[in-house]
């Protein structure tokens, strides 16, 4: 059960065999998929030969087998992890009974409104970074790109197939829409703001990586625990590829500030402006990438009072992040959670239900994590010498979505006029000058084991592949 | 004193400062080794079974890391809690106090357990996996984890953790010393019968063999690898056999009286005793099989054992003139002549059919001399070698010999005016450079 079935036109471990219409009707949608990629993959990339990573069968022996193949010939299919024998929902209203192999009729329209909003995610983020090809930094970056270009193809393949095989014609309905959708496009926009946005340079997409695709882990970790079994099953496996999307954010801006502390060392200097002269990116614009990302990204997890969140909680459509390790009664009637608001120009917490205030406690453990990496990023920076720390701005700063939408805050937590942030808002969040300068870097460099300026070499490379490896053949 | 208390082991350690802390490696762990707080992901050494299955998904590299630390020094997970940077490698010092002396290690002294790799057979799934658990940072850079394109394919792992039996048992055939009487250096060559139950191994495969009894922990003992000393026909051919070339440990690196569990428990066999066994592993140290396929053999002690197993598979095979024109040279070290195994039976095989290069570290009154300097002394014709697509080297013996052989190629190929960095990754992506070190 656990290896893929590669000789199926579809890839699969879910005997797709044997079920004939669902097998028919994800045939079907193949070829669309395929245009899709072939329209708005990675740009003018088809023809190359690239080191990937394919999954084999689900275990661990077997999803990291890496060969070059070119990407419209990737092997994208449909892989769940191995069910867990009678396994119970350990979680809200339903707490003990047993998980559905099936979608509960009450529970339909949102399961599936779960599901397409995850599953919009996938293709746009690919979207997002079609054009990044012709500026990598490295053949080992360009690798990197296209194996989370491949991979957020596989997860929407994850998507599709639960959406064809438990949601029927409204199902196959959503699959098309999936690939109608356009990142950024005015009339058919992706569903969630932060996937319309470009990723217009290679640092962009690393904090891009580092901080959206980690709210891609928490979402798919709140999924893993959902009493829809294949809905967990689904997302288990996407958690292992999605470790890959963070490394590639987490050791690319590691990189990055690798570089420019070896520059500062250098030419002994904190100025920006001969820091930018030496065609590396100087910390400050660092900082305000990371404020930029940071901000976007916790908004992704939505409104902090949501009663949307507290039916997805009590129904047991989806749980909280590591749900199975946390030791409370997983019910949460009649507790309370702090959330913040704006009193009369301040910061203050309030307590509200718990249930409802669920967006918010899966935010707080986001934030909790992302600094982990902001921390090591900073050990980067201590081990160079250089008295410098990078910060993660205060969960009030630029926010755009739930109660402090609009409120005018500083990084470091305090509550600011309109004029006051106007006046300082440069020093915060990337200006035009700053993106023109990142882009002024982004050259393409492919010879074997040469890098950009601007970005050190990696630790290690690919599955232990030294510096100079051929991952792309461009042919 | 028991075993575990002065074994070295290789410490399974995850670097923090590559480790992204994404949880893939705790997810992964079958044996629940793998722990984190909010700082650092950490292996448990005391629950680790070294079964590799974290090391292909994790992302980023950062738990492919070991450290040879004497058993009772392992880092604890509270120590690596508080890591922000891997160690250094103990120095040699440090390790000699307690067990280890690399410099002498490289010349066929007392390992804890002759021919015992480092870790357990369990689990040891995929040859990359397999070497992965052993190999010192040259072999990670050099060492193929592919076989060669004619190599016949390998079965593995038909008996262990995750097969439908987790061991079988052999009979004992045959059990006989081959180092000259009266030397402590007590070496012997053990056939094991299999009976009707399916066992196939090629040479260069390893097997795991189970010492009867629990450890000082009370737990059953890991079973211990050992290289098939046999060609794939069998010790005798025809029949379902194999041998292993065994040496009893008796004093560890420090000279202090240890008896190595699975060495005495095999040198002590008598004929018809039973022997449980898991296996085979292995799947890139094998031989080419193709006409003018030449065969460059590097080893010390114990490590003779998959040399011995390719070279008589050759040589049965001379008959059919299969393999005119391919070279066989072997270069061969241990401390003196007494203490070769094997030495008989190789003196009597034709020179045409195999040039053989022995080094002996401790002949009275005769200076030193190690496997590297028997290669830079036949550099003339190594070189061409190193040159030859159909040339495949294999490397076995104590870990310590293998830099100084990478060296000696190194060293070979540059006054060749070859690249040893473009040459040295095309044969470990052609599959022509197999290191096993232990």
């Amino acid at each position: 059960m656990s290896s893929i079935n590669y000789s199926d036109k579809i890839p699969n471990n879910v005997n797709l065999s044997e079920d004939r219409a669902l097998q028919r009707a994800l045939e079907q949608w193949q070829p669309n998929y395929l245009a899709w990629w072939n329209d708005m993959g990675p740009e003018g990339s088809q023809d190359f030969d690239v080191y990937l990573r394919t999954a084999v069968s689900v275990d661990p022996q077997g999803w990291a087998q890496f060969a070059h193949v070119k990407m419209p010939d990737y092997r994208w299919g449909i892989f769940l992890n191995q069910a867990e024998q009678d396994r119970k929902i350990h979680f809200g209203d339903h707490k003990g009974e047993a998980v559905w192999q099936d979608v509960p009729g009450e529970h339909r329209a949102n399961l599936r409104r779960i599901i397409v909003t995850q599953g919009d995610t996938e293709p746009a983020s690919v979207e997002q970074q079609r054009h990044l090809g012709l500026t990598c930094p490295s053949q080992y970056d360009l690798r990197n790109l296209f194996q989370v270009n491949v991979e957020e193809g596989r997860h929407l393949w994850a998507m599709v197939y639960l959406l064809h095989k438990y949601f029927g014609r409204d199902g196959r309905e959503e699959g098309e829409a999936l690939l109608e959708r356009r990142s950024g496009q005015q009339d058919n926009p992706r569903i969630l703001q932060a996937f319309n946005e470009p990723t217009p340079d290679w640092l962009s997409f690393f904090m891009f990586t580092y901080f959206t695709d980690r709210d891609g882990k928490f979402q798919l970790c709140a999924l893993a625990e959902s009493s829809f079994d294949p809905l967990a099953r689904t997302t288990k496996f996407m958690l292992t590829e999605e470790a890959h999307h963070m490394f590639v954010g987490e050791s690319g801006v590691s990189r990055v500030i690798q570089r420019t502390c070896a520059a500062m060392n250098q030419l002994r200097t904190d100025d920006p402006r001969t820091l930018r002269e030496a065609g590396v990116i100087d910390l400050p614009t660092l900082q305000r990438y990371l404020n930029f990302h940071f901000s976007v990204t916790i908004d992704l997890f939505g409104a902090d009072e949501s009663s949307n969140a507290a039916t997805f909680y009590g129904s047991g459509l989806k749980g909280r992040f590591e749900e199975g390790k946390r030791t409370d009664d997983h019910l949460l009637h009649g507790q309370t959670y702090r959330v913040l608001a704006v009193k009369e120009g301040k910061l203050v917490e309030r307590e509200v239900p718990m249930l409802n205030a669920l967006n918010e406690v899966l935010r707080d453990d986001y934030i909790r994590d992302s600094i982990g990496g902001v921390e090591r990023w900073n050990k980067v920076i201590e081990k160079a010498g250089i008295a410098f720390r990078l910060r993660a701005p205060h969960k009030a700063f630029h926010r755009n979505i739930g109660s402090l939408a609009g409120v005018r805050v500083s990084p470091e937590g305090q509550v600011l006029s309109q004029a006051d942030w106007n006046a300082q808002v440069d020093q915060w969040l990337p200006t035009g000058a700053d993106r023109a300068f990142v882009a002024s870097l982004m050259g393409r460099v492919v010879a074997p084991g040469q890098f950009a300026n601007w970005i050190a070499p990696p630790a290690v490379g690919v599955n232990r592949q030294p510096a100079e490896f051929e991952y792309i053949r461009f042919n | 004193m028991g075993q575990s208390d002065v074994a070295v082991i290789r410490q399974h350690l995850i670097d923090p400062e590559i480790c992204i802390r994404c949880n893939t490696c705790e997810a992964t762990c079958p044996v629940g080794a793998i722990t984190h707080d909010s700082r650092n992901y950490v292996v448990d050494a005391a629950i680790c079974n070294l079964c590799m299955a974290c090391v292909p998904p994790c992302p980023t590299g950062s738990i492919d890391n070991w450290r040879t630390v004497p058993k009772a020094r392992a880092w604890a997970i509270e120590a690596q809690l508080e890591w922000d940077s891997l160690p250094d490698e103990l120095p040699a010092e440090a390790l000699q106090a307690q067990a280890l002396h690399p410099e002498k290690m490289g010349q066929g002294e007392s390992a804890p357990e002759a021919h015992t790799r480092a870790q357990p057979a369990a689990g040891a799934d995929t040859a990359s996996a397999e070497h992965a658990g052993v190999v010192m940072p040259a072999a990670n850079r050099w060492g193929s984890t592919l076989p060669p394109w004619s190599a016949a394919h390998p079965y593995t792992n038909l008996y262990g953790p995750r097969a439908t039996a987790r061991s079988i048992v052999a009979t004992v055939a045959g059990n006989v010393r081959v180092t000259a009487a009266g030397r402590d250096y007590d070496t012997h060559h053990i056939v094991l019968d299999f009976g009707n139950t399916p066992f196939p191994v090629l040479e260069g495969q390893s097997i795991g063999v189970v010492a009867p009894g629990n450890d000082a922990e009370g737990r059953p003992h890991h079973p211990r690898q050992y290289s098939v000393s046999s060609p794939r026909n069998g010790e005798r051919p025809g029949y379902n056999n194999l041998s292993l070339t065994v040496k009893r440990v008796l004093v560890d690196q420090a000279g202090q009286a240890v008896r190595g569990v699975a060495s005495n428990f095999l040198c002590d066999l008598a004929v018809g005793d039973p022997v449980t066994v898991t296996g085979p592993f292995g799947a890139s140290f094998l031989m080419p099989n193709h006409p003018r396929s030449h065969l460059v053999m590097i080893c010390t002690g114990t490590g003779s054992a998959p040399m011995r197993a390719m070279t008589e598979w050759r040589r049965r095979a001379r008959s059919t003139g299969t393999f005119e024109g391919a070279k066989l040279l072997l270069f061969f070290g241990a401390r003196s002549q007494e203490d070769l195994p094997y030495f008989g039976p190789l003196q009597k095989l034709p020179t045409d059919f195999i040039d053989i290069n022995l080094a002996f570290s401790r002949t009275p009154g005769a200076p030193k001399q190690y496997v590297q300097d028997l290669m830079r002394e036949r550099s003339a014709d190594l070189a061409p070698l190193l040159a030859n697509p159909d040339a495949y080297f294999y490397v076995c013996g104590l870990k310590a010999m293998e830099a100084g052989v990478i060296h000696a190629l190194e060293d070979i190929a540059r006054e060749a005016g070859l690249d040893w960095l473009t040459l040295g990754e095309a044969m470990k992506r052609d599959g022509r450079l197999h290191l096993e070190t232990y």
